[in-house]
């Protein structure tokens, strides 16, 4: 990608040492500006949250016990373990001092510690999103490439069509229909869950594998579309320019031209945006992982959901939106390593 | 306004319509749009009385397809074409409100971010960003689960949680409007902001409005399937979603009740594809470097 060839205006050599100065404090500076605006944003969803939970619902040990025989001693009980004796004020205090020790209280539900049942579910989540969003975001450049080079074409109009009828599908519909065909139907892949039982060491990589077939599909189907969309229209703005051209007036190979110089300046807006649309592939993992009983953190928040359990929501939703703040920062940061023109 | 403003306005409509027709896509998807709406409107009309009866239903429960019931009948032996139908009115309805709420505040903060600029401006783009930060999908299902499970919820919920995509558009269109001469003459000629804001700028972001409106409603359908899917819906309305969830309850995925998922999903792709394409043919209309490449 360093060698995209993008013709650079001569820069004016200033004398090497005051230039470097003032580049390393310039790069701090926006390093430090981003770094700080994710803090602040980490800040809000941190108190939003504590809104959402407190001040909304009015009396959240209500809304937790609705329809079930709770005594009022018990609602006492738990009224008095969540702080909502307190001041408001009290309240917020020690939200906030928990929620900076990664401690959100104790699940209603499970009556254990949040932050436990969060690390132990984590890994199958991250397995989960991690290899969704790499063969998605794999997929639909691919295709968008494709598409964006031969516009027009049948397979273009194919490809497109298809990305849009995908994404307007229900990925929770689109998972139980897998279920129906390709697990009771034909019976190729199991209905639900990560693991068989009595599987142990090394056997255990394809029995995961085979659990996370049809998933994944579902998770890949209805999130590939957008990448491919944004992959083929940033291509499209790509091949108008007049680097392009020059490139073709020099006499390039058509495979050239594309690799060497469109390409990599039309990944520029999609590698952020691929990081941007976390949050959905997030939401899309709740509802995936719900439908398959697979056991990570969108099936935990699903189960808190319909007690409602408030404080695991609370936690992953913090959870949820730090890791997106998180990844927006990721390419904030890494938007300069890709392009020269914004390097700081 | 007088009459000239009116034939001017006449011609504009004319002329985007001899483009929108242009666009098969598109006008596939406005006559889907068309027979859902229809489908809709005419709902108590077309089925019968006690068609969403629980207690009297027209057949017995998780019948297959037949003569009687092509698409076979529900758990409570309400007929699955029916449900198809009044589900219609609940989607429709939930997308256009929650449209509407979210649409009307993108509109409105953005115009007014982008008329006003300096600090009003900063803070109001401040709280677009912190919203767009915050996944809005998981937010939406929070604030769902907090409040209360009913459809005015899950609208709220949709509306409060999308308007920030489209304030960012309305700000940009309104900042390139403003810049404009016309708006600097307008000004001279002693016009107010509310002048400036409701009879010059409004009329220029309307296109753009349009076009996002459109694209929203069938996001706010799919939404809304999913929340009910969730069970955040209210549990006496038969939308598509909670029918799906209905069928998953009574075991439909492991002995193969396809008529009872198949209908309700197909449907909510149907409507949400023909908004999409609508959506689609709009901005290709309104922005010509689009249109040449679809």
């Amino acid at each position: 990608m360093a060698d995209s060839a993008l013709p650079t205006a001569p820069v004016p050599q200033l004398t090497p040492s005051v230039r470097d100065r003032s580049g390393v404090r310039r790069r701090l500076r926006y390093y430090g500006e981003k770094l700080g605006g994710s803090l602040i944003s980490l800040f809000a969803v941190i108190l939003t949250s504590f809104f959402l939970f407190r001040v909304i619902p009015g009396d959240p040990v209500r809304t937790m016990t609705h329809g079930r025989p709770v005594s009022i001693e018990q609602q006492e009980q738990l009224r008095r373990d969540f702080g909502l004796d307190k001041s408001l004020a009290e309240q917020f205090w020690s939200y906030l001092t928990g929620a900076l020790r990664l401690d959100f209280g104790e699940s209603f539900q499970f009556n254990r510690p949040v932050t436990d049942l969060i690390s132990d579910r984590i890994w199958p989540t991250v397995l989960l999103v991690g290899t969704s969003v790499v063969i998605s975001a794999a997929l639909g450049l691919w295709l968008g490439v494709r598409g964006a080079w031969n516009h027009g074409s049948l397979s273009d109009r194919v490809n497109t069509g298809v990305a849009l009828t995908l994404w307007s599908v229900p990925s929770f519909w689109l998972g139980l229909i897998l279920i129906v065909i390709f697990a009771s139907g034909l019976g190729w892949f199991p209905t639900s869950g990560m693991e068989s039982t009595g599987v142990e060491g090394w056997e255990r990589i394809p029995d995961v594998a085979h659990h996370m077939v049809l998933p994944l599909a579902t998770l890949v189907a209805v999130v590939y579309a957008q990448y491919l969309m944004i992959m083929r229209s940033s291509l499209l703005d790509e091949m108008g320019s007049d680097y392009i051209v020059t490139a073709r007036a020099k006499g390039l190979r058509d495979i050239v031209v594309r690799r060497r110089h469109a390409v990599p300046n039309a990944l520029l807006p999609t590698v952020t945006l691929i990081f941007v649309n976390l949050g959905f592939v997030v939401f899309g993992a709740v509802l995936v992982e719900t439908i398959f009983s697979w056991p990570g953190l969108g099936q935990l928040f699903y189960s808190g959901l319909s007690v409602p359990d408030l404080p695991l929501v609370q936690g992953l939703f913090i959870l949820f939106s730090a890791a997106v703040i998180l990844m927006n920062l990721v390419a904030d940061l890494l938007y300069p390593v890709l392009d020269p023109r914004v390097r700081p | 306004m007088n009459a000239l403003v009116w034939a001017r306005r006449r011609r504009t409509v004319a002329r985007f319509w001899s483009q929108f027709r242009q666009n098969k896509a598109g006008v596939f998807g406005l006559v889907v749009l068309a027979l859902f709406v229809l489908t809709a409107l005419l709902a108590p009309v077309i089925t019968a009385d006690n068609a969403l009866s629980v207690t009297r239903p027209p057949g017995s429960p998780l019948e297959g397809p037949s003569a009687d019931f092509p698409l076979g009948t529900d758990r409570s032996g309400r007929s699955m074409i029916d449900m198809i139908i009044w589900g219609s009115r609940v989607s429709l309805t939930v997308g256009f409100w929650a449209t509407f709420i979210s649409i009307t505040f993108g509109t409105l903060f953005g115009i007014l971010a982008g008329h006003f600029g300096g600090w009003p401006s900063m803070v109001l783009m401040r709280v677009t960003d912190w919203f767009l930060v915050m996944p809005s999908l998981v937010l939406g299902v929070v604030l769902a689960a907090v409040m209360g499970r009913s459809l005015t919820t899950i609208i709220v919920a949709i509306g409060v949680t999308s308007w920030p995509t489209t304030a960012r558009l309305v700000r940009a269109q309104t900042l390139a409007v403003e810049a404009r001469p016309y708006i600097e003459r307008a000004k001279a000629l002693g016009g107010g902001h509310l002048h400036v804001m409701s009879n010059h700028v409004m009329p220029n972001v309307m296109p753009i409005v349009l076009a996002q409106t459109t694209l929203m409603v069938g996001t706010a359908i799919l939404v809304e399937s999913t929340f009910a899917f969730l069970g955040l819906g209210d549990p006496t309305t038969a939308s598509w979603g909670a029918t799906i969830q209905a069928a998953r309850d009574v075991g439909a995925v492991s002995s193969r009740m396809w008529w009872y998922i198949l209908p309700p999903g197909i449907a909510i792709v149907l409507v949400v594809l023909a908004f999409t394409l609508v959506g689609r043919a709009i901005e290709g209309v309104l922005n010509p470097k689009l249109r040449e490449r679809r």
